[in-house]
């Protein structure tokens, strides 16, 4: 047990708290709203411009090769200055590490840069009308193109930002015969391309940003395959361990919004009731405890290990805490709690953690079979 | 930083955890319920051969020198197993304070095996281990530490009676009536506070353990289990109850380790740190018992299934050391609320 950071990882946070500070913006408008998604663009170029933005990729395009220990720190310095949520997450701890695994070389060159600059920004097209939890119902379809390429045919949604975004990666049946995982390709999808439609349609708390993509025989070239062909499962499963993990969701994000609900029980000391302090003081060890947690986690991945269906923990794990300190948030807000404020879109964007990522039921089964070993059936 | 155990302490769990499993079954645990004080010193005998006694005093004074880190994996194997025995009372509370306050013939005999103490530094007037420990420890507020007294067994004896826990192994002693003076133990707030917090810390590691062994056996009797002809285990409802199990142990394991470090290192933050860990633990073994009684399901309803044993030994020992809404309060000042 050595629970220090080094000098250097010491050297490290001082240099991003130190710039943070001098630099991070308040006030933006939601990063859903179109308004605010043009603001928050800006936040993320400057990030870039000073090399914070892809910490932990190589200094080629635009990152400092920082390790996970310095990635996490970055991440409690980030969210601890209060800056923006990133509208470029989705490319970056999602689709970025699938790049890195599986692109050709051309491939990262063409992709990884211009995401890190915000250039391209990238949308996830996982979830279809038909296929939510059961990602393997995916029955978009992709068949190739007698002249090179293929022909993508189908309809993504719940797309996060999907109205404002350039880029979108997401699963298609290449192999017609096929069922379930297998046949399945993962591309990368400009969605300016032509018979593209994106339709804009308001989340749970009004912002505009959820989408739905229609694709209508859309043309993109063999360079748009990320891995191989009827590999697509494999692929994006890579893609879903981070999501479910801490790559989403660190815990520097709860640690600095359980520090924002003492201050506010702080500030309203009547309200505080002794059931409250005890609701403040969960909330704050659950906090402590994912990042406890992601602290063994990570000694386990530098040491060669892989945190596999461990993820599911952490994603049923963080999910539940936040909404159970947004929610005791809102119970210190009182009535007020009703009005349209920081809180309360909080509580109502954690209501969407257990579902996004793969429903926490499926993690549960997940934890269940993978975990502690049960029958599938 | 690093997370993890290095391989010595990794070392010292295995083999202990290897011992504990040889020589405390559940139909060990299960004849401490007939005799406790038998139960408690044969495995003590066991544990002693071993050095455990002196784990956590200094190497100076005859002990291992230990430190948290390396002894609390031992006593989440202890509480694993359930070993029917006052081992965080003795070894990782008494013995470093034996040797702080300077109590030389009651830390040879213990470092010698000798002698098993009791502990009720929560200011309860019920003793753990009371009905057949050598000595006791009482002190007359949880926490606070300021004053820590010693009782030797005829004082304990004659100042209390027994009373039924629902853990027989646990010989639980009730100090009715005037509390008698014993011994006052010569020690700095610091380390009448350091007892307190590595009573509390020792109970979370055995409350872990115990959640671990009770999602173990779950885990294996809704896979043998079968009802509509498949095993129970197969059913989401069951899966997610586990699911919620492993949760609650996983999230609860670091903080406690963490606890010890932070005891180690003499954080500023160790008092805070403690009452979280103890906190978790204690949540998550009562969680992990409900859980279990439940997926087992009508068996777990008899005390001819091994599982109530180690169930009543979290119904019994959850609330020791702090409940968790108390240690949660302690976060609650430490956190400025």
């Amino acid at each position: 047990m050595d629970l220090e950071y080094s000098e250097s990882e010491k050297k490290f946070r001082a240099q991003a708290r130190e710039w943070l500070v001098a630099n991070v913006p308040h006030g933006l408008k939601s990063g859903d709203t179109a308004e605010g998604f043009a603001q928050h663009v800006e936040w993320e170029k400057r990030l870039y411009d000073a090399r914070w933005a892809v910490v932990s990729w190589p200094e080629r395009y635009g990152g400092r090769a920082a390790s996970l220990w310095e990635w996490l720190i970055f991440e409690e310095e980030y969210y601890r200055a209060g800056a923006p949520p990133r509208v470029t997450q989705n490319g970056i701890f999602l689709l970025a590490p699938t790049v890195f695994d599986y692109g050709t070389p051309e491939q990262q060159d063409a992709v990884l840069p211009r995401m890190a600059a915000a250039d391209d920004l990238w949308c996830q097209g996982w979830s279809e009308p038909g296929a939510g939890s059961d990602l393997a119902a995916t029955s978009s379809r992709a068949k190739p193109d007698p002249t090179g390429g293929w022909r993508l045919t189908g309809q993504k949604t719940w797309t996060t930002r999907g109205a404002f975004c350039t880029h979108m990666f997401g699963l298609f049946r290449t192999d017609p015969e096929s069922e379930r995982h297998h046949g399945l390709t993962y591309f990368m999808i400009p969605l300016d391309a032509p018979d593209v439609t994106v339709r804009g349609f308001d989340r749970l708390d009004g912002d505009e940003g959820f989408a739905e993509v229609f694709l209508e025989d859309v043309h993109v070239p063999d360079e748009a395959v990320l891995g191989g062909v009827g590999e697509g499962w494999r692929v994006a499963m890579s893609t879903t361990g981070s999501e479910r993990g801490l790559t989403l969701r660190s815990p520097g994000r709860f640690v600095s919004a359980a520090e924002n609900l003492i201050s506010l029980a702080q500030s309203r000391p009547d309200a505080a009731t002794p059931i409250l302090r005890d609701k403040i003081a969960s909330a704050w060890i659950d906090a402590e405890a994912y990042r406890l947690f992601t602290l063994s986690q990570v000694t386990s991945i530098v040491a060669g290990g892989s945190p596999g269906a461990q993820s599911s923990l952490n994603k049923v794990f963080w999910s539940e805490l936040d909404i159970r300190l947004q929610g005791t948030a809102l119970d210190l807000l009182g009535q007020e709690a009703e009005l349209d404020g920081a809180w309360t879109r909080s509580f109502m964007f954690a209501l969407a953690g257990p579902i996004y990522a793969g429903t926490n039921e499926i993690q549960r089964n997940i934890i269940a079979e993978r975990l502690l070993g049960l029958p599938r059936k | 930083m690093y997370f993890a155990l290095n391989d010595d302490q990794t070392a010292l769990r295995d083999g202990v955890r290897d011992l504990l499993n040889g020589e405390c079954t559940p139909e060990v645990v299960r004849a401490a319920w007939t005799d406790p004080a038998a139960g408690a010193s044969s495995l003590w005998a066991q544990l002693s051969e071993m050095g455990l006694p002196g784990a956590a005093v200094p190497e100076a004074q005859g002990g291992l020198g230990l430190g948290a880190c390396d002894i609390v994996p031992l006593l989440e194997e202890a509480g694993r197993v359930a070993a029917p025995i006052p081992l965080v009372e003795t070894a990782f509370v008494a013995a470093p304070l034996f040797a702080a306050a300077g109590l030389e013939t009651e830390l040879e005999l213990l470092l010698e095996g000798k002698l098993l103490v009791a502990c009720a530094l929560d200011g309860s007037s019920l003793v753990p281990y009371g009905q057949f420990a050598d000595r006791t420890l009482i002190s007359s507020d949880a926490g606070a530490g300021r004053s820590i007294r010693m009782l030797d067994a005829a004082a304990a004896a004659a100042a209390g009676s027994a009373v039924d826990s629902i853990d027989a192994t646990r010989a639980v002693l009730s100090l009715t009536g005037d509390r008698p003076e014993g011994i006052r133990l010569d020690l700095s707030p610091a380390q009448a506070t350091a007892a307190w917090q590595r009573g509390a810390l020792g109970s979370a590691a055995q409350l872990v353990g115990l959640a671990r062994t009770l999602l173990t056996q779950t885990t294996a009797y809704v896979k043998d289990r079968r009802q509509f002809g498949v095993p129970v285990g197969s059913f989401q409802a069951i899966k997610h109850h586990l699911a919620d199990a492993l949760i609650a142990i996983e999230f609860a394991a670091p903080a406690v380790m963490r606890a010890a470090w932070s005891l180690d290192q003499g954080s500023s933050s160790r008092d805070r740190d403690v009452a979280m860990a103890k906190a978790l633990a204690s949540d998550a073994a009562e969680r992990v018992a409900a859980i279990a009684v439940q997926c087992h399901g009508a068996i777990a309803y008899t005390t001819e299934y091994d599982l109530h044993l180690y169930a009543k030994r979290v119904w019994a020992g959850s609330r020791g050391w702090g409940s968790a809404e108390w240690q949660r309060r302690r976060v609650a000042v430490a956190l400025g609320l």
